[in-house]
């Protein structure tokens, strides 16, 4: 299990280009494709990640980790999923920092944004209806539209701070549902 | 324990204190966090100039992963070699760890809280909203022509209507890049494979991992 835990976050994190929204999807493939949450409990997980700093996948992966395999499948899917950034990081520092004026690098990354691009329109598009197919009250639907109309007005026009927009949803969460 | 030891030892000390802070403050990513890494490494400490923290910025926006780990990998491995990038990211990563586990044991104790659970669906709706800011900005700095508007299309119809993998998405991406600058070099036409450096600094480096 802890072995499998780590196997699986570990090629999410060797993937993770353009950090943690754009791998949502894949954990949430991966986790599900093993029974280890269905779309509800992943829906919470996301939630949850998102109310403490760093990076979501990073915290979503030690939340997963520790439902499956407690305190230490927390730390084995958490290392998981950091181990290939750092050493890539490492890697690139020491022998590869040339390389970025490389014109095969930059073509290729010219051609990986898109993507990743593409890969963060689906998690929204995802999250935004994902789940909510069935027959869910018309009246909770308009409350996280609003919500979510409300979040991206603060962030984006008002600079509010994302940890203050989420403690605030929060909020509305409890006055609207 | 000679001379050059206990100095190593006591850079790695600093390393680790000084990314133990930095760590809780990772709060949505980007801006607020790299802020701090500049106050604390440049700054305060004088451990790196501006030109390494651009160069630190290039490797943390394009390596896999987040830009925090990333930037305290690179910090730590400037300073104290291999030693120093893990004891660096150990160190970024330990608080939001203690904070997730908590959140953690703290949902399983209010779990059939109706309070809580409208609170989770209401940060649901605005985490969300968090994810079209990030795509909004990370648009910006990726679509600059027909060919990466095409790539990112077919990349979202794929996702949609196929059950693809988005690890083949993250491969291809890199080859139709290429494909489409030596197409473009052919036919004679001139590509603009990155923003200019002064968008770049402020829409593509931080934006891209805003949590």
């Amino acid at each position: 299990m802890l072995w499998q835990l780590f196997i699986v976050f570990l090629k999410v994190g060797l993937v993770s280009f353009g950090g943690g929204y754009a791998v949502l999807t894949l954990i949430q493939r991966e986790a599900e494709g093993r029974g280890w949450t269905d779309l509800g409990e992943f829906q919470e997980v996301v939630a949850m990640a998102g109310m403490a700093p760093g990076s979501i996948a990073t915290n979503a992966a030690t939340l997963i980790g520790y439902s499956e395999a407690g305190v230490l499948g927390a730390i084995v899917a958490t290392v998981g999923i950091i181990l290939p950034s750092l050493i890539l990081v490492i890697l690139i520092s020491a022998f590869f920092l040339k390389l970025y004026n490389n014109d095969w690098i930059k073509s290729s990354f010219y051609g990986l944004r898109p993507i990743v691009t593409g890969l963060i329109i689906y998690a929204a598009i995802h999250f935004g209806l994902g789940g909510r197919g069935e027959a869910v009250p018309s009246w909770s639907m308009i409350g996280m539209l609003l919500i979510c109309a409300g979040s991206i007005v603060m962030v984006t026009k008002y600079k509010v701070h994302p940890f203050a927009v989420i403690l605030l949803s929060a909020v509305a969460g409890i006055v609207v549902f | 324990m000679n001379d050059a030891q206990s100095r190593r030892f006591k850079l790695l000390r600093q390393l680790f204190g000084v990314f133990l802070r930095i760590g809780p403050s990772t709060f949505g990513g980007g801006y607020a966090m790299i802020a701090m890494i500049e106050q604390e490494i440049v700054h305060k400490k004088g451990w790196m100039n501006e030109e390494e923290m651009a160069e630190m910025m290039t490797i943390a926006g394009s390596a896999p992963g987040g830009v925090a780990v990333n930037s305290s990998a690179f910090i730590g491995y400037r300073l104290a070699g291999i030693l120093g990038a893990v004891t660096a990211v150990f160190a970024i990563t330990l608080p939001t760890f203690m904070i997730v586990f908590l959140l953690s044991l703290l949902s399983t104790i209010f779990k059939d809280n109706e309070k809580v659970t409208a609170a989770l669906q209401g940060i649901h709706a605005s985490i969300v909203a968090l994810i079209i800011v990030a795509a909004c900005k990370m648009w910006k700095s990726s679509i600059l022509d027909a060919a990466t508007l095409m790539i990112a299309a077919i990349a979202v119809l794929l996702l949609l209507f196929t059950s693809i993998h988005s690890l083949y998405l993250i491969l291809g991406g890199p080859l139709a890049g290429i494909a489409v600058v030596l197409c473009k070099r052919k036919l004679g036409m001139a590509v603009r494979t990155e923003k200019p450096p002064y968008e770049e600094k402020r829409e593509l480096q931080y934006p891209e991992y805003y949590i």
